[in-house]
């Protein structure tokens, strides 16, 4: 998988935060019925964490699993062993009317890192970016601008942003103009 | 003359001078000016021609209500027109133009439309503009471009940068005036979040202007301090310069901050536009002075009383050396006495009240200022310039008692609410006879989500003209804001004192009963030049409603939106019609405020931002190779790739006869790919299809169309069953998302008892076809599994490996070739597209655009969703019966296809058209006519064409259309009538042109 | 600009992050039903002034469709409820008569 490429490879920006390709990330959509058993036990074998809470992510040694939906969850593991992964999950809920398959592909993810994040993603996202509001665990599923995106924070001054693969070059040019110097209104800093 | 003064000035910085240019003059300032106030302080009194008579126009207020002094600022790609003189920070190298005069300010050709004027009455242009038709192109139409419009609109691209900002906060409070400080305090202290804004530079608004007292010092001290302990408060943001544009559903508002306009072309963003959640809205916007109606009221040097005395105060700038007075308050007395302590002459307060006993009065008296009680101005002397007043008696006509020298006029005639953002989103309002305004009715409050008021209106935008009453209010606003957001209220009242007022006399028409001439020259709205006489025109001709009226004479319409003009115009509407004020009411407040700029409209979405371009794996590689792009829904799809020299038809001819008769290489990656898995999923699909996709065996692929409940198509595509209880279904380009949202619809809604999930893989995969002849040749040189016609058959699929990288090729064709549509990760498409130019070199590969794939799918009669069909036209038109179900009980669409008129056989349909002259080929979107006429005149259609080319394939040009009895009407010719009177004539005949049989791609 | 709550994620969802799907409960005749019914699914639709059930989905979020009760003439919403029922529910409607008195309640 050498010849393997991310969606705006290794693009990067430097304003009042960083913005940075994640580079390739492997990312499983996960379909089932989030409160039984098996498939619990299959995705903290999985990717090491337990099933997230509605709008939060768990992230562990392993990877992560953040909620999508009542009846999805969205897990991040190295890009090389998502087949893998997705191979052990539909072994572990055999049975079970669950979809698990591999979307490493289809989306671009982006670094953020500065301490004027929340003002950044606030400029495209009517979601309430106040730290009562929006906290280090929590995923928020929103609009950027004019697209659907997923963010979290993974800590007060780094968050990460997911979107389609397709419109990974107009998040990216979006996020750059967005963390240009000198221009956040300091509102949620 | 008006001019600076030695003295005074609280926001201007003397030391620091400021030169800018006014109509290519250069002319100074200082740091803290406005342009108004500048241009006031070089005697540049007058500032613009009126948009309908020219006539010359000076500066009347000191605020965003100005209506006269708009100006264009900037050049070339920082030149914005109508900017507001009194809202325009000075700084250095600013330049500003007047506007609407020609060829200048002082001598304007138009100004003789003044002298006109009795022929320019209410609702000119729809009594003049009527006929004959050919005067309006010729005549009126070119007059009228001359002559109309405000401004310019700018030439060149703005350079600047604009952008959004949305932000939650408990509490938002709109006006930094003491109101608006002492209600943030309030429920800051109590614990909400609050976000202050001022629209101007600084804060504590009229009150430091007129000298109000709190807690027994002046207010500058208690502002000083109410704003320290505000920026103590982390719960609390502060922004000038940012106005609350507008109040829309469920506490939405939008914040309008001006970042860079104070300092001339910057970088970064020049306005923000803010779009924010907030539970509680505390409007603490002030008031506005309204102008008397007497007759020149519009000559330059006729100010209201209160904007003449900001430019003492404020600016230390007088508007002139003898200004009278003209009030029907006692606010209009504060002028009076500001003037006299800055030194300057007042020589009559013509006040057409009778007995007063306000201390302001009392005070003017003590200084001996001479007052004319119950008498009002006849009118106003000069063209250019106030040069004298004419007194009359308030209740007479307007003759003449005396004449009084004068060059500047301050008028008041008393204080309306800014009840805008009350009113946006449906606040009511209650008329104070007493005070003579309309004021807000708390209890009939814009509602919010939760049913509850959520705008609490404060200080003088709440009709507190007095500050003791100002002070109480906001504080009590401010608790209430935050007791109604979950916080434990807490407050102290600041102590403000004021003088005792005598009551304000509603003076509507001055003198009482003008004459027509002297109406005729009273203006209510001066950016749209509307008169007293129009109005009573506008009553007397049976505008009755003030919405009618508004559109019938202009007033109140154009950027200043009446904010002067209003509540004159309708006092006067409703004495025309013998009615009181509260029965005409108000014309509705609509967003914004105040004109906001189309840049922080749009925002950031401009340039590479406008809008979202959705781009394939092979995106790049394709723009480096001559890809000649077309928008296909949101994605970008090569046309053609356009050799060296070539035309666009040279290059799509040149792909179609090397696919088929080498190998062609298509990037097919925008194709919607959906996965559909449980064990539901057969019979889920066997509803979302027309066709049974239940019986489609592993491994194999079918081609199925999907309708809507109208019967009607809307997407088409092939599904391959990757196992038992998994199908892929691919979408059309255009209809991915669009169909994953339609499957989702229906199971969540309809069906959510069955055990189907969907997940939309589009994006996961590259998907390119291999296709022509040699397209086997080419895998197999790859190489990793056996793609022979015995391990792959047509309409099949396979897992495997191609040049090392895991690869899903389908046997499927659109082309009528040999041919494989291969999905790999999206992340190594890329890479799989190099290794198939490399590998397909020997074999002739050549890259193939979308047009090659159109022409050869028609070359095969195979349909496309959006030229076959449009949304009216079911399977059963384009001849796929066989792709209908008749085993399936139901499927989406099947009860609206026996509707009588989907089964009426008069539906037109699909056939194959071929010119009867080889090279002719049928224009797009085509009628077929059968030479009768219908009653109408109109020539009677019997068809249209859907897809028409040149196929260099069969060397002829054919199409595809929907003609009435089509089917059975084979080897008949029918008439194509074109735009420029030739028919082309063509044979119906089937659509399949090319190997009906299949072989080519069969193999 | 509309503010709803979406039932499954909990998110106080702005209205751009919505996309609006016409009135709620709406039962679907298919193949074999008459033409009144077939008619009523298809093209017959409230438009009341007041109280009013209608479809949202939470496309920039969860993605799931549920039903809002919202009043047109106010846009004050009265609550909202996850898609997979016949009827709103039971408090729903209680709470909805206490604040109108006069509705009609609700009428499939």
């Amino acid at each position: 998988m050498s010849n393997a490429v991310s969606a705006v490879q290794g693009a990067s920006f430097k304003g009042s935060i960083s913005v940075k390709d994640a580079g390739l990330q492997g990312m499983i959509t996960l379909r089932g019925d989030l409160g039984s058993d098996t498939l619990a036990k299959a995705v903290k074998a999985a990717v090491g964490v337990t099933v997230p809470g509605v709008g939060k992510i768990n992230t562990g040694k392993k990877g992560s699993a953040a909620w999508m939906s009542p009846d999805e969850l969205f897990l991040l593991v190295d890009y090389a062993t998502a087949d893998t992964v997705v191979a052990k999950l539909e072994k572990a809920i055999t049975g079970a009317h669950v979809l698990a398959v591999n979307v490493s592909d289809a989306r671009a993810v982006f670094n953020l890192e500065g301490v004027g994040i929340r003002d950044v993603l606030a400029k495209g996202s009517p979601a309430d970016m106040s730290t009562s509001a929006f906290a280090i665990g929590d995923l928020r599923r929103t609009r950027l601008g004019q697209l659907p995106v997923a963010f979290w924070l993974d800590s007060d001054t780094t968050a990460t942003v997911v979107c389609f693969r397709s419109v990974g070059e107009h998040v990216f040019n979006w996020l750059k103009a967005a963390a240009q110097k000198g221009t956040l209104p300091k509102y949620y800093i | 003359m008006s001019t600076r003064l030695q003295t005074g000035g609280r926001l201007i910085d003397r030391t620091k001078q400021i030169e800018f240019t006014f109509n290519g003059k250069r002319l100074n300032g200082f740091k803290g000016d406005t342009l108004a106030s500048a241009l006031l302080a070089n005697d540049q009194m007058m500032v613009g021609r009126s948009f309908k008579y020219h006539r010359p126009r000076g500066i009347i207020a000191a605020g965003p209500e100005e209506p006269n002094a708009l100006m264009g600022t900037g050049v070339d790609g920082h030149f914005e027109p109508n900017q507001r003189a009194t809202t325009t920070e000075l700084f250095q190298g600013l330049t500003s133009q007047s506007q609407n005069h020609w060829p200048s300010l002082e001598f304007d050709v138009g100004a003789i439309n003044s002298k006109l004027s009795r022929f320019f009455p209410a609702g000119f242009y729809y009594k003049t503009f009527m006929a004959p038709r050919a005067a309006w192109k010729h005549v009126f139409e070119p007059i009228v471009r001359m002559s109309a419009g405000l401004g310019k609109a700018p030439t060149h691209k703005d350079e600047d940068t604009y952008e959004y900002f949305y932000a939650h906060v408990d509490i938002m409070v709109v006006g930094g005036g003491i109101a608006g400080l002492a209600a943030a305090l309030t429920a800051g202290q109590s614990g909400a979040s609050v976000l202050l804004m001022e629209q101007g530079v600084t804060f504590g608004g009229r009150a430091l202007t007129d000298g109000v007292e709190i807690d027994g010092k002046p207010a500058a001290a208690w502002v000083k301090k109410t704003l320290a302990a505000l920026k103590k408060l982390p719960n609390v943001q502060i922004r000038n310069r940012m106005m609350g544009a507008g109040v829309y559903d469920h506490g939405y508002a939008l914040g309008y901050e001006r970042i860079t306009d104070h300092m001339g072309p910057s970088t970064g963003p020049r306005h923000r536009l803010w779009r924010i959640r907030t539970k509680r809205i505390v409007t603490a916007t002030g008031a506005i002075e309204r102008p008397l109606s007497f007759a020149g009221n519009d000559v330059p040097g006729v100010m209201l009383a209160g904007a003449l005395r900001d430019y003492i105060a404020d600016y230390g700038v007088s508007v002139g050396d003898r200004t009278v007075v003209v009030t029907n308050n006692d606010d209009g007395y504060r002028t009076a006495i500001a003037l006299h302590e800055a030194g300057l002459n007042v020589p009559c307060i013509i006040d057409p009240r009778g007995d007063l006993d306000g201390e302001l009065p009392a005070r003017a008296i003590a200084l001996g200022i001479r007052i004319e009680n119950k008498s009002a101005i006849g009118k106003v002397k000069g063209g250019k310039r106030v040069e004298a007043v004419t007194l009359c008696a308030q209740a007479g006509e307007g003759g003449t008692l005396e004449e009084i020298k004068c060059d500047a006029v301050a008028m008041s005639g008393g204080w309306s609410p800014v009840v805008h953002l009350w009113s946006h989103c449906g606040g009511k309002l209650n008329w104070d006879f007493d005070q003579a305004m309309f004021r807000p009715d708390p209890s009939r409050p814009p509602l919010g989500a939760d049913g509850t008021g959520f705008v609490i209106a404060t200080g003088t935008a709440n009709g507190h003209l007095d500050s003791a009453s100002v002070m109480k209010g906001a504080v009590t606003a401010g608790k209430l804001a935050a007791k109604e957001t979950g916080h434990k209220a807490t407050g102290i009242t600041p102590k403000a004192s004021d003088e005792k007022a005598s009551p304000i006399a509603a003076v509507w028409s001055m003198p009482q009963g003008a004459i027509y001439a002297l109406k005729s020259k009273t203006f209510l709205d001066y950016q749209n030049d509307v008169k007293v006489s129009d109005v009573r025109l506008a009553a007397q001709e049976g505008f009755e409603s003030v919405e009618h009226t508004k559109r019938y004479t202009t007033l109140g319409m154009a950027t200043d939106q009446g904010k002067l003009s209003n509540i004159n115009g309708l006092a006067v509407l409703a004495d025309s019609l013998n009615k009181e004020i509260p029965q005409v009411g108000t014309t509705t407040f609509r967003p914004p405020y105040h004109p906001i700029s189309f840049g922080a409209i749009v925002g950031d979405a401009r340039g590479e931002l406008f809008k979202p371009i959705r781009k394939s794996p092979i995106h790049q590689w394709i723009d480096d190779n001559g890809g000649d792009w077309e928008p296909v829904a949101d994605w970008r799809r090569p046309y053609c790739y356009k050799q060296q020299g070539e035309t666009t038809e040279q290059a799509v001819t040149r792909e179609i006869l090397n696919t088929r008769v080498n190998c062609g290489l298509l990037d097919a990656s925008t194709l919607g790919k959906i996965i559909v898995k449980g064990p539901d999923a057969a019979k889920f699909l066997d509803m979302m299809y027309t066709n049974m996709m239940s019986t489609l065996k592993v491994g194999h692929c079918r081609y199925g169309l999907m309708c809507t409940e109208n019967g009607f198509l809307s997407d088409d595509g092939v599904v391959a069953r990757l196992s038992d209880d998994t199908f892929l279904c691919h979408t059309t380009s255009g209809g991915s998302d669009r169909i994953h949202a339609w499957m989702e619809e229906w199971l969540q809604t309809e069906w959510w008892d069955w055990k189907v999930y969907t997940a939309n893989l589009t994006e996961q995969y590259a998907q390119i076809a291999v296709v022509g002849p040699n397209a086997r040749k080419v895998l197999e040189k790859l190489g990793g599994m056996d793609v022979s016609a015995e391990a792959l058959p047509f309409m099949r699929f396979k897992d495997g490996m191609l040049g090392g990288i895991k690869a899903r090729p389908f046997r499927i064709s659109f082309s009528g070739e040999l041919s494989y549509e291969i999905a790999v990760p999206a992340s190594q498409g890329q890479a799989f597209w190099d290794m198939c130019m490399e590998a397909g070199k020997e074999f002739g590969i050549q890259p193939y655009g979308t047009e090659c794939l159109h022409v050869m799918r028609a070359e095969k009669g195979f349909i496309m969703i959006g030229d076959e069909t449009d949304g009216t036209v079911i399977p059963q038109d384009l001849g796929l019966n066989w792709a209908i179900s008749k085993k399936k009980e139901d499927f989406l669409g099947k009860r609206a296809q026996l509707r009588p008129h989907m089964v009426d056989p008069k539906r037109w349909k699909l056939v194959g058209l071929k010119s009867v002259v080889p090279t002719e080929v049928i224009p797009d979107g085509a009628y077929a006519t059968d030479g009768t006429t219908r009653q109408n005149g109109v020539k009677h259609m019997i068809g249209r064409v859907t897809s028409t080319y040149f196929s260099p394939t069969l060397n002829h040009a054919i199409a595809m259309g929907l003609v009435e009895f089509g089917p059975d009407r084979m080897g008949e010719i029918i008439d194509f009538p074109t735009i420029d009177g030739d028919i082309i004539k063509a044979e119906i005949c089937d659509p399949v042109f090319l190997d009906k049989e299949g072989a080519r791609q069969n193999v | 600009m509309l503010l709803l709550t979406c039932p499954y994620c909990g998110v106080e969802a702005d209205e751009t992050e919505l996309t609006p799907g016409g009135e709620a409960h709406l039962t679907r005749h298919g193949a074999g039903s008459s033409d009144d019914d077939f008619e009523t699914y298809l093209f017959m639709r409230k438009n009341p002034k007041g109280v009013h059930f209608e479809r949202w989905r939470h496309a920039y979020g969860c993605g799931k469709w549920f039903h809002a009760a919202r009043c047109t003439m106010t846009l004050e919403v009265f609550g909202t409820y996850k898609a997979q029922t016949f009827e709103p529910p039971k408090a729903l409607i209680n709470n909805i008569k206490k604040k109108r008195p006069d509705w009609e309640g609700f009428v499939k």
